[in-house]
């Protein structure tokens, strides 16, 4: 698999793969050691929001291995990134001990507030950082094998499933709104102070957190461009492409979409524990069906069944976001509409679709 | 019976099939034997392609017996298990993956493991490379087989379909209408590949042309309304009162 992995890998996927540990190296070095009166300087501000985009660009990309490789068009992704979210929040919160308003060793603020006595099992173990990790991978994967189990199994397709992945994010929303659930509610997790003991608030540690998420986003295209070049990948775009020729083939379809589901769901939640020590909260809306809804439209701008273009997607409407919101703060939601829509009408294949069907070789960038 | 059974490749006794009130199959019952061609011909609605989904799986008949190979209980298998026992099914419509190139499609119906693993781990053997040059050889598509899928014409698609299949290297094809939209030289190429192909394999193909099913030379059974109406050669099948009634016309 090594050498056919290499034999496919093209021009887009090195230059991707090179640019991610450029800026992993070049953001922190242009932040913490060129002094700040320089033109050169990066603000630590600006360090945090880039990773942010990164962040959501790993969730582009893990979206854009099941929509855009297998058909899976999941408007419910949102929900595995805010579970990695809230497994990493839940072990930053414990961090905070005896720093928190209540001054409690043990129990976050927002439990003391509502006069718990203990720290609920679901909170157990999560002041190791190992524990947390693990949980990043483990919630979001645990969940995509039982709801996919269940899908794939039964044969939902197509925009039925569209329609249960959204009922699943809005599920999950409106349980963690409440303050039974043990998450901290309507509020969520927030005042973070240190990760592995660091402070979060450094510089040197949000450079850290910036360089680490653009590790993980390119490695997380790795392991998503290897899916996809290898036979199992074949086997994903024949599903895609004609899903009961594939069955009469002799191919367990529900195995093949289960696996790449749940790999895409961990992948979704790496991403979430990420995004929530740089944007420092994590609360319900996350699980907001509009935000799944959001990530396909970053990764369909791009370029469905590209990896690239999902990745550069998220970046460009996020990057739009940030300075439309600040600039028309009440516009931005007509201009994601028509962004949408201009795409679908003028790019049907996302903008590297576009670039490499004019300008590259077939295959250049996977889609066809 | 239990010779016809034990003899058989595909063997249905009494098999009924509704749908909410409509009875696609009606105690159909017909024997395929080991390498024979046999020719399904019958009007719309006759139970041709509900025959073919209960045999491969896609649908549960109501009653009756369906065994493969003289032993395997198909009524309780899935389409995936029941390709694997070697069971290969060419649809109406020509159905390869468009975004895949020729040489791929093959690829993926080589016979072989199928596991999501073995596919994520797996490579490409010299094998495989030399069977596909075989099959591409046979469908004629040699010249094509870096070219997208989508991009080929009707009868190259049912070509490479018809390719697909003996890459799967059933003990029984199940064809249907594999010449529908080709030309009279491809219909005589495609009769020619069938039966040069049945002997190794079994091989059922549902069809309308009636003069193609005259140059496959082969025994004919013709449905009706969900059954048997007749069968034998395509001579005294196409003389049979009955079958000039409800589908050859007067």
């Amino acid at each position: 698999m090594i050498a056919f992995f290499f034999r496919k890998f093209d021009r887009m996927a090195t230059g991707f793969v090179i640019l991610l540990a450029a800026i992993a190296i070049l953001v922190p070095v242009l932040n913490l050691a060129v002094p700040e009166g320089s033109p050169f300087h990066i603000p630590t501000y600006l360090v945090s929001l880039w990773g942010k985009y990164l962040a959501f660009a790993l969730l582009a990309v893990a979206l854009d291995l099941v929509w855009g490789y297998c058909g899976i068009l999941s408007l419910g992704h949102g929900a595995f990134f805010a579970l990695g979210g809230y497994a990493m929040g839940m072990y930053l919160m414990r961090q905070i001990g005896t720093r928190g308003v209540y001054a409690d060793p043990v129990l976050p603020d927002f439990m003391v507030f509502l006069n718990w006595k203990e720290l609920p099992f679901t909170w157990y173990f999560f002041d190791h950082f190992a524990y947390a990790v693990v949980m990043v991978v483990l919630v979001p994967s645990v969940l995509a094998l039982v709801f996919g189990w269940f899908a794939f199994r039964s044969r939902v397709t197509g925009v039925y499933l569209s329609i249960i992945t959204q009922a699943l994010t809005y599920a999950l929303l409106l349980a963690f709104f409440r303050n039974d659930m043990g998450f901290g509610g309507n509020n969520g997790l927030t005042d973070f102070k240190d990760i592995l003991g660091l402070s979060v608030q450094a510089p040197t540690t949000r450079a850290a957190l910036f360089a680490l998420t653009a590790v993980f986003l390119a490695l997380g295209f790795l392991v998503a461009r290897a899916i996809v070049v290898s036979r199992f990948g074949q086997v994903l775009a024949a599903i895609r492409d004609a899903e009961s020729r594939t069955r009469f083939l002799g191919y367990r379809v529900e195995r093949y979409k289960l696996l790449v589901f749940v790999v895409s769901a961990a992948m979704a939640g790496i991403a979430g524990a990420l995004y929530v020590p740089q944007v420092g909260i994590i609360n319900p809306s996350e699980f907001a069906p509009s935000n799944s809804i959001e990530a396909v439209i970053w990764v369909a701008v791009g370029g469905r069944g590209t990896l690239v273009g999902a990745a550069l997607g998220a970046v460009l409407v996020n990057f739009a976001k940030t300075w439309l919101t600040g600039m028309l703060p009440e516009f931005w939601l007509y201009g994601l509409g028509a962004l949408f829509i201009l795409v679908t009408l003028f790019l049907p294949k996302g903008i590297i679709g576009a670039l490499t069907s004019r300008f590259g070789r077939p295959g250049d960038g996977g889609a066809q | 019976m239990s010779a016809d059974l034990t003899d058989s490749i595909l063997y249905l006794d009494a098999v009924s099939v509704s749908f909410d009130g409509f009875r696609a199959l009606h105690d159909l019952s017909f024997v395929v034997g080991r390498g024979e061609l046999r020719a399904i011909i019958g009007p719309n609605g006759a139970g041709k392609t509900t025959m073919m989904d209960v045999v491969t799986g896609k649908t549960r008949p109501d009653k009756g017996i369906v065994v493969f190979d003289g032993s395997i209980d198909l009524t309780t298998r899935d389409e995936a298990s029941i390709a694997a026992f070697g069971i290969g099914r060419k649809f109406q419509k020509p159905t390869v993956f468009d975004g895949q190139t020729v040489e791929d499609n093959l690829l993926l119906a080589l016979e072989g493991p199928r596991s999501a693993f073995s596919a994520l781990f797996g490579w490409r053997s010299r094998v495989a490379v030399e069977q596909i040059i075989d099959k591409l050889a046979i469908i004629r598509l040699g010249d094509l087989r870096s070219k997208l899928a989508g991009s080929l014409s009707h009868g190259q698609k049912q070509w490479l379909e018809i390719g697909m299949l003996l890459a799967q290297n059933p003990k029984l094809l199940l064809v249907d209408e594999p010449v529908a939209g080709m030309t009279d030289a491809e219909t005589e190429e495609t009769a020619r590949l069938l039966t040069s192909i049945a002997g190794e394999h079994a091989v059922v193909v549902v069809e309308h042309d009636m003069s193609f099913v005259r140059a496959l030379g082969c025994k004919v059974t013709c449905l009706h309304e969900g059954s048997v109406l007749a069968e034998g050669t395509i001579d005294s099948v196409s003389a049979n009162e009955r079958v000039i009634d409800v589908y050859l016309g007067r």
